[in-house]
């Protein structure tokens, strides 16, 4: 596939695996933002390709793992007691709630469907006009432009049994949380490629500049990865701090304006709760009031308690890069990807998940 | 979930009476319909970058070339800084 195997070149990687090692004289430790890259390194067997030196710490950037656990609550009341049509992505569905997950409530006959895209879950309702869809429309900045299409899509057709249950949450205060924790020592961070996709790179100068951190926006492929480190290392080897685009034939230092505009007309920044992490203030997107009928937290009256963190699971300390997955104490006992204590067990891109799908790689 | 992957327009058109513009796009042996509402410049054959059912970004060939050639060029780089100082030191 083109821009796709050329990045996945075996001798490009070893190139890169040695102008890193040529050019490392100290230890260094790097943050990855993005599950996806985290899964791209772990799964290429790059962690324990790179020279010891070099650390590579998992951020926080997997949607699934920090949606809170009363959102999912909230999905599975909605689907189960309201009788809707609930869908989202494959993940979402499969992270426990502190009544079961999704697919649980889906076994014992909720109307729960897995969905590739938010625009499905428009058309879904319009076949159903006597059925409320709600479509559990988790994410990054990446993802919000979708979800934010499917509002208007909605809109322009007129319907008005879809809405969505918003759980958007946004990479740069996550950085700030991330570089305000004493125990997290990032020294270099990789950016989320898809997500500066949307957003331009305009918020990280500010960001390179304030913690005085290169920041590098990164791809996902092998070489991606490592060009995106040996960026990081070059800079930090010279004692510089700026933002850098390796990810360039795909991001541009605007983001995308039409994408932008789309999640403008729909969202509204506001506090957000990360699970694991806490409330981070202006860090997340909810629906803007004038939205409100397509935001099913307006729409449906929906008063449940909240349910305690599970105690054994120690995810909001992987989510910041404190603790590697392999140093939870239930790693692979009481929690596995059939059986999930936690969210970053369950997702693809979860740290945990990565380590014990690809064990002997990591 | 940020997974976007790269495939090439094939065809475009409008759905719901003109008012979304659609597009379906090859991925490797795969064709499936996406969005082509973030990125209205796109055209057929066009690289464009597919998240959740919804082009992002069209994908640049020159700068995707720029990439695969990094190495070369801050090697090229690197011996000019070298030459500066080389000549600055008078060795």
């Amino acid at each position: 596939m083109k821009f796709l195997f050329e990045y996945r070149n075996p001798e490009k990687v070893a190139q890169y695996l040695d102008e890193i090692t040529k050019t490392v004289t100290r230890p260094w430790k790097i943050m990855e933002l993005c599950g996806g890259q985290t899964h791209s390194l772990v799964k290429n067997g790059l962690l324990a390709l790179l020279p010891p030196s070099i650390q590579m710490v998992h951020g926080p950037g997997c949607p699934v793992c920090v949606t809170p656990l009363h959102l999912i609550d909230k999905a599975v009341y909605l689907a189960k007691e309201k009788k809707v049509i609930l869908c989202s992505f494959g993940d979402m569905i499969r992270v426990p709630g502190s009544q079961g997950s999704l697919l649980e409530a889906k076994a014992t006959g909720a109307d729960v469907r897995i969905l590739y895209s938010p625009l499905e879950a428009v058309k879904l309702a319009q076949q159903n006009p006597d059925r409320e869809v709600v479509f559990f429309a988790v994410g990054f900045e990446t993802t919000a432009p979708a979800n934010a299409l499917s509002v208007l899509h909605a809109r322009q057709i007129g319907l008005t049994n879809y809405s969505i249950l918003a759980s958007h949450v946004l990479v740069p205060p996550a950085i700030d949380a991330v570089m305000a924790d004493e125990a997290s020592q990032i020294q270099g961070i990789l950016a989320a490629g898809h997500v500066c996709t949307i957003m331009g790179v305009g918020e990280y100068d500010e960001l390179a500049k304030r913690h005085q951190i290169p920041i590098v926006v990164t791809g996902f492929e092998p070489v991606d990865l490592l060009q995106g480190i040996l960026m990081t290392i070059r800079q930090l080897e010279a004692g510089q701090a700026f933002v850098e685009n390796q990810y360039s034939r795909v991001v541009h230092a605007e983001g995308n304006p039409e994408a932008r505009r789309a999640i403008e007309e729909v969202f509204v920044v506001s506090d957000r709760e990360w699970r694991g992490i806490g409330t981070i203030p202006q860090s997340g997107w909810e629906v803007k009031p004038n939205l409100a009928s397509f935001d099913a937290t307006a729409k449906f009256d929906v008063q449940i308690p909240q349910a305690p963190e599970c105690a054994d699971c120690i995810a909001g300390l992987v989510l910041k890069g404190i603790k590697k997955p392999v140093e939870c104490s239930q790693f692979g006992k009481k929690c596995t990807p059939e059986n999930p204590l936690g969210a970053p067990m369950v997702s693809s891109e979860g740290a945990c998940a990565a380590y014990y799908h690809f064990a002997d790689l990591a | 979930m940020c997974l976007a992957i790269p495939g090439q327009i094939k065809s475009i058109e409008y759905q719901y009476n003109g008012m979304v513009k659609m597009a379906k796009i090859l991925f490797g042996g795969i064709t499936k319909e996406a969005s082509l509402d973030m990125v209205p410049h796109a055209q057929i054959g066009d690289y464009v970058l597919v998240h959740v059912g919804v082009a992002i970004s069209v994908i640049d060939e020159e700068e995707a070339l720029k990439t695969l050639s990094y190495l070369e060029e801050i090697g090229e780089l690197d011996e000019l800084v070298e030459s500066a100082q080389i000549d600055r030191h008078g060795l």
